[in-house]
């Protein structure tokens, strides 16, 4: 009888580790914010964070499957349980930290910059696009300029090609590219502001486990320099490196 | 798709372009037409169900019943979609989670609410964490069917409450002095009668419904305006093989035609069966169409 109850014990120990490992980690994303992230020619989720995401995964043992939401909702989703992290180019703020914990940062505290179709905009009075619910809403709106928010980065910057908005203030390598392609149509103005705490991925905050997880292997692939090379891969070789 | 789209820089304006409209971003956008149309295909049947269930209650002659029927319609009608849209169909996730999380999971002891995270068992998921995408995304569309159904049908409850109250009081009267019960009049008399009173109000809540689709992306579910809008957006060459400016306008432009197109199509049909619906009936359009014959 003992027998039996040890290996019944036994037996659905071993399947509850099963259903623990057979757990598909979810990760939330945008599929908007090139080099980040983005959606590519076949439909598929791709950029910065889909590389170094499925090498997290890899470090971490866990088998994961990418989300796409909207970014307005992107927060309540997770906290939902809709998704596991979210990894979505998000700036570690202490204002979002209230609501979800983060890892380390993956990427170094970014350099935001202004872009506009003139260098003789005035940056402090005139009229500035960001994108909704971002640090550089919020450092518009505290810069004393008028804000306009958009909900996708796309619309930020077409919001200063038809003339609605003075500048676009976002991240300085989600406006690189476009700035050097635009054939001198948009030009960097003013000097770049350093902004938040880097970004990292976010959880929920009662899931310390996986963080830890995920804390790990971002340690490890900054220690090896397998980081550094996604780093300069998708943001060139001018990007600030760990 | 097809094979000489290796190296699209090479190619000329028509091959670039059958390229370009064929690459798998493209078949999502068309996908999307197909689930917006089957969404409208699910949607309104079960809208038409609710408001029915919505209008036969609130004319009930138990009173709890009608104040559960009015209260429907005046709180669903009141409340703004796109609220009810963010913030309902997450508590009407986490709701089905918590039944769940009850009845799979009693020796859990920890809380469901910890700060600002929700957390059920494992086992409580809805779709179980361990389900493939497909899953998921049928049970995103389930649960925009559920709350397109809810908000459409209060208004289509309103309007068959009022198009029940429409049929003149003679024609009910007449079936009860023929011995029917409340249960004959109702579905012998009433709800034959009523729909032509009904339909105008009805083919409204059909158009708004058909317009209200692109509220899908805040239900997680990539509709045809979201896809317009990110596949129209400027794409740079470093993330795409067919870069381009900023191509929105041509992708509304289509909407635009899909749109009307739809609509149309729909307003076609609609008088179609108002003509049929009025036959015979003792309104003005009846009389019109006794007269004609």
């Amino acid at each position: 009888m003992k027998k039996l109850i040890i290996s019944t014990v036994a037996l659905a120990v071993a399947a509850g580790m099963a259903f623990a490992e057979g757990k598909t980690i979810r990760m939330g994303t945008e599929g908007a914010y090139p080099p980040y992230n983005f959606i590519n020619d076949k439909g598929e989720i791709d950029g910065f964070e889909r590389e170094m995401g499925d090498e997290l995964c890899k470090r971490a043992e866990l088998t994961c499957e990418w989300v796409k939401n909207d970014w307005d909702s992107i927060i309540p989703n997770l906290v939902s349980g809709n998704y596991d992290t979210i990894i979505a180019g998000m700036s570690i703020t202490d204002e979002r930290k209230k609501v979800i914990s983060f890892t380390q940062d993956y990427y170094p505290p970014t350099e935001s910059a202004y872009v506009a179709a003139s260098d003789s905009v005035d940056l402090k009075g005139g009229v500035i696009s960001a994108q909704t619910a971002t640090i550089q809403a919020g450092h518009v709106a505290e810069s004393g300029a008028t804000l306009v928010e958009f909900a996708t980065p796309e619309e930020t910057i077409a919001a200063v090609r038809n003339g609605e908005a003075d500048a676009v203030f976002a991240d300085y390598d989600y406006l690189a590219p476009i700035v050097a392609e635009s054939n001198g149509e948009l030009v960097f103005v003013g000097d770049r502001v350093p902004l938040g705490g880097g970004v990292g991925m976010g959880l929920r905050q009662s899931d310390a486990e996986l963080l830890g997880k995920f804390d790990a292997a971002i340690t490890s692939m900054k220690a090896d320099g397998t980081l550094n090379t996604l780093l300069k891969k998708w943001f060139g070789d001018e990007v600030a490196t760990y | 798709m097809f094979s000489y789209c290796t190296d699209p820089d090479t190619l000329g304006q028509l091959a670039w372009l059958s390229c370009y409209l064929t690459t798998g971003v493209h078949l999502s956008f068309y996908l999307a037409f197909l689930k917006v149309l089957g969404l409208l295909a699910v949607t309104a049947p079960v809208a038409l169900a609710f408001g029915f269930l919505g209008a036969m209650a609130a004319r009930s002659h138990i009173l709890p019943l009608s104040w559960l029927g009015r209260g429907y319609i005046a709180i669903v009608r009141g409340v703004p979609d796109i609220a009810f849209f963010l913030f309902f169909v997450i508590a009407l996730d986490q709701l089905f989670e918590y039944v769940r999380h009850r009845i799979k999971c009693p020796d859990w002891t920890g809380p469901v609410r910890q700060g600002n995270d929700f957390i059920v068992c494992p086992a409580a998921k809805l779709p179980l964490g361990t389900s493939p995408e497909w899953v998921h995304e049928t049970y995103g569309f389930f649960l925009a069917v559920v709350t397109f159904a809810i908000v459409f049908g209060a208004f289509a409850a309103n309007v068959l409450y009022g198009g029940m109250r429409a049929v003149p009081r003679a024609q009910l009267e007449t079936a009860e002095a023929y011995g029917m019960s409340h249960r004959q009049t109702f579905w012998r008399v009433l709800v034959p009668q009523m729909w032509v009173y009904a339909l105008p109000g009805l083919s409204n809540t059909w158009m708004v419904l058909i317009k209200a689709t692109p509220l899908l992306f805040l239900l997680g579910i990539d509709d045809i305006v979201y896809w317009a809008r990110s596949l129209g957006g400027t794409k740079t060459a470093q993330f795409t093989d067919y870069p381009h400016g900023d191509w929105r306008m041509w992708y509304f432009l289509f909407l635009l035609v899909f749109y009307l197109g739809f609509t149309r199509v729909s307003e076609v049909v609609l008088e179609r069966l108002m003509k049929r619906l009025t036959h015979g009936q003792a309104t003005t359009g009846g009389e019109a169409q006794r007269k004609a014959a």
